[in-house]
């Protein structure tokens, strides 16, 4: 072995270490910040490495696609807002899955005839993950950014078709890795898996983004983590295998939250059985004033917020957190509930209320707050439906029954912020809106918050 | 494949996947967007394939080519990615010095 690749080896040795001191950083955020530095430093040494360390014979298209990709993605850095951190982190699960898959496709056409079988099964499994994950990441992110229709796209005979698919895929495959002189199967595979990643995510509702969302970062780690086998490149397994069970943990918690499983989701096609769902509750939504609002919570004890997307959508976070600092002024103690699925992705309402500098110690998991309803005077539900439905508590015959919920119907009083009548996303009837405790302040939730908080000082 | 480089592979792979588990499953969901956009900001890691496939000896022009586009999404994610976690996690990091001015 040569010097300097000894060298290479030594850098990817100390990237991996890197990457992991870097994500248990993570587990706080005071520390995060400072955990990315460590993984930046792993990433930047393992360039170099790669660039010493392998007998490089062309740097023009080495520098021009640094060049073009630092551009590209120093701009998304920088531009991005945070409502549309789903869309820009579907885009990178599609660039990371071209990129492996790419890489096994070069691979392919260069040593293919070489490879031994478990090699080339390796191969295999990138190149269809990588596929499969980019056609069905970028159908994801087109939903999410609104370029194709958020409803669940569905047609009769749906589950057949996708079975036809990821047979013939699976068995492309196979014949791969059987009989290396097949080169067509090697081809087949690589297109069907295409298809199959826009079939996969077509019939699933925005509203189950977040399981989606999680599990293409899985299939993009898992391919990176096959790139790994492929090259004999330990530093690619670890990387990959990392990003491959975040995103499967992530997964499950999502599903957890939503009490579905996984192939429910996939191929549940959510939102197609609404008909005899809804137990028909009666009654009237009663609606309440500005003003009577406003009075409720300057003379409140507890006031508990629980943002949903709804908040999101209408772009109303600094509105609340100028309306929560009006009333912790007044002495009023402000939380927040956050939904494990409240957003379009893991996490993602928090920090869409940490950009709006909502400090991180009010913002509270389901589990922690849930027990503190009972003792809160107002809860204020701003755009969120499905996750304060108290029919998936009590109610075993509801669409969303055993999902775990915000249990605001237990605060002594309700004030529900929407924008009309109509039913929320899943389109189930909410029982909450019917409760005597609860009352409803109809409009846009960003106006109505600013006019709460006038509301509030002039009290 | 040699089958004692496969069994290391198989470790590596496997004490990984442990290890992530024991990792991953304290980062709080306070944190998991930007758990999420870092993650995958390391998987960028495959950029070191595609570095060697855009300009390696032994490669045809074709595969070069290949090459750069992988070079290109991968440094996307790279550059994007770190950039992007890095300006969630301020958002959640300045803040005690802020709330702190704000009580004065």
């Amino acid at each position: 072995m040569r010097m300097t690749s000894y060298f290479m080896e030594a850098t990817y040795l100390v990237a991996s270490i890197l990457f992991i001191l870097s994500l248990k950083k993570m587990s706080h955020p005071e520390t995060a910040r400072r955990g990315m530095f460590l993984a930046e430093a792993g990433m930047f040494a393992a360039i170099v490495g790669t660039l010493v360390g392998t007998q490089i014979v062309t740097w023009t298209w080495i520098i021009a696609g640094l060049a073009v990709g630092s551009i590209i993605g120093g701009w998304m850095a920088v531009s991005v807002p945070m409502t549309a951190m789903p869309q820009r982190t579907a885009l990178s699960h599609a660039f990371g899955a071209l990129a492996a898959a790419l890489v096994g496709i070069g691979e392919f056409v260069v040593k293919g005839a070489e490879m031994g079988a478990v090699t080339r099964s390796a191969l295999g499994f990138e190149v269809m993950l990588g596929a499969l994950t980019t056609t069905g990441s970028l159908i994801a992110a087109g939903k999410l950014q609104g370029i194709i229709g958020g409803k669940p796209i569905q047609f009769r005979g749906q589950n057949a078709v996708n079975m036809i698919i990821a047979v013939s895929m699976v068995s492309s495959f196979i014949i791969f890795c059987i009989h290396p002189q097949f080169i067509a199967a090697f081809y087949s595979m690589l297109g069907i898996a295409f298809v199959f990643g826009v079939m996969l995510v077509i019939p699933i509702g925005s509203a189950d983004m977040p399981v989606v969302m999680s599990l293409l970062n899985s299939y993009a780690g898992l391919a990176a983590a096959a790139t790994g086998f492929v090259l004999s490149n330990n530093v690619l397994i670890i990387a990959g295998t990392l990003d491959g069970f975040s995103g499967f943990i992530l997964s499950v918690l999502m599903c957890k939250a939503m009490n579905r499983s996984i192939t429910n989701v996939l191929f549940g096609g959510f939102g197609a059985v609404i008909a005899e769902a809804s137990s028909n509750v009666g009654g009237v939504m009663r609606e309440i004033s500005l003003d009577d609002a406003a009075m409720q919570l300057a003379f409140a004890n507890r006031v508990v917020f629980v943002p949903g997307y709804g908040l999101a959508t209408a772009q109303a976070q600094h509105a609340v957190r100028e309306l929560a600092e009006l009333l912790e002024a007044r002495g009023v103690s402000v939380k927040y509930a956050i939904h494990p699925v409240a957003g379009r992705m893991p996490g993602h309402m928090n920090v869409l209320l940490a950009e709006a500098n909502v400090p991180y110690s009010m913002l509270y998991e389901m589990e922690q707050i849930n027990p503190e309803f009972s003792s809160t005077d107002v809860a204020v539900v701003i755009g969120a439906n499905d996750v304060v439905n108290p029919d998936a508590r009590d109610n075993p015959k509801s669409l969303i029954a055993g999902m775990p919920i915000l249990e605001v119907d237990r605060a002594k009083s309700v004030i529900v912020l929407k924008r009309g009548q109509g039913r929320g996303f899943s389109g189930l009837e909410n029982p909450l809106f019917f409760k005597s405790c609860t009352s409803m302040l109809y409009g846009d939730a960003k106006s109505s918050l600013s006019h709460l908080a006038q509301a509030v000082q002039h009290v | 494949m040699n089958p004692a480089v496969l069994i290391a592979s198989v470790y590596v792979f496997a004490l990984a996947a442990f290890l992530g588990y024991q990792v991953i499953s304290r980062v709080p969901p306070l944190l998991h967007t930007p758990l999420m956009s870092a993650t995958n900001a390391i998987s960028g890691i495959s950029l070191i394939g595609s570095l060697v496939l855009a300009g390696a000896k032994g490669y045809p022009q074709s595969a070069h080519i290949l090459g750069f586009i992988a070079v290109t999404t991968a440094t996307v994610n790279v550059v994007g990615g770190f950039g992007i976690t890095d300006r969630m996690l301020k958002m959640f990091g300045k803040r005690k010095t802020e709330s702190k001015e704000a009580a004065k």
